[in-house]
């Protein structure tokens, strides 16, 4: 039990619950709608509301986005029902830098729509469905990320 | 072609990101505190949340497709499209970058909010000014 505890510090019951109510939102919507559920492309989608550019008109976001905003909807909806019920209405602020949360999300934004998908397009869709592209691409990021992370905490970032 | 009810979509999509949404809850994942945790090692539950919804969401998607002809609101069951090119890779590199500066994802980012974790705002911001950055100067169609 020991190394147990060593690698789940804060236990493993809420990561294996929660991926697998993670799991259950991506296959209802498949079930239902046969849509597959990532994330990032909302936002890309977000802008074919705002500028006429061509790229961001291309219909695989304008036919898509009204569904891709009620999911992103849905995303606060189950948040807040998790506070108000398991979570005992307790709220949680983060301590990182606002500046680390803004240059790390134009990166990440950025990143995500290039590569084609974030943790939830390539990590649970892509992998879900056996694509070896999507596989390389979990590999790759994770990688980055853990050095980005160290990199970061030793020159005294949070 | 039958015609799909737009209004079953849009409620099956809030009904679907609920689930998903109280599962990042749940996972801490809204938290960038505990990503941050699993990328400098130290707690590995991520692994566990990717593992969960990967390894469902696998049942999911080769099952109902051998089980039904179609989705109860739509007309195909759709693939992710991901392709072994060097945008994927490199775009995936970056994300990572990003993704290890701030400890958000853009699920997370969203989902975050409706724990009160408001500077996430922030990283929506971001991530829409990256997303916007991608498509206007990147952006292949």
């Amino acid at each position: 039990m020991t190394s147990l505890a060593q690698w789940f510090p804060t236990g493993w019951e809420p990561f294996l619950f929660g991926g697998i109510f993670i799991g259950l939102g991506v296959s209802l919507l498949f079930w239902l709608t046969g849509l597959i559920g990532g994330i990032s492309t909302a936002y890309t989608a977000v802008w074919s509301l705002i500028t006429r550019h061509p790229f961001f008109q291309h219909e695989k976001f304008v036919s898509t986005r009204n569904w891709r905003l009620m999911y992103g909807l849905g995303l606060i909806l189950g948040a807040v029902v998790f506070t108000y019920t398991l979570g005992h209405g307790e709220g949680f602020v983060t301590k990182v830098p606002l500046w680390q949360l803004f240059v790390g999300g134009i990166i990440g934004g950025f990143g995500a729509r290039m590569g084609g998908g974030c943790t939830s397009g390539h990590g649970i869709c892509g992998v879900g469905s056996g694509q070896l592209p999507s596989i390389l691409a979990v590999i790759i990021f994770l990688s980055t990320a853990i050095v980005t992370a160290h990199v970061v905490r030793s020159l005294g970032g949070f | 072609m039958q015609r799909v009810p737009p209004l079953a979509v849009m409620l099956s999509a809030l009904v679907a990101g609920s689930l998903f949404g109280f599962g990042l809850a749940l996972s801490t994942m809204v938290r960038p505190e505990a990503i941050l945790q699993f990328l400098l090692l130290k707690n590995f539950g991520l692994l566990l949340v990717m593992g969960g919804a990967a390894g469902v969401t696998f049942i999911a998607y080769h099952l109902l497709p051998r089980l039904m002809k179609r989705p109860v609101f739509g007309v195909v069951f759709g693939k992710h499209p991901s392709h072994l090119d060097a945008r994927t890779l490199i775009g995936a590199a970056i994300f990572g970058v990003g993704w290890g500066l701030s400890g958000v994802c853009p699920g997370p980012a969203i989902a975050g909010l409706g724990v009160g974790n408001w500077p996430l705002l922030l990283s929506i911001i971001g991530i829409l000014l990256g997303a916007w950055l991608h498509g206007r100067f990147f952006g292949k169609h």
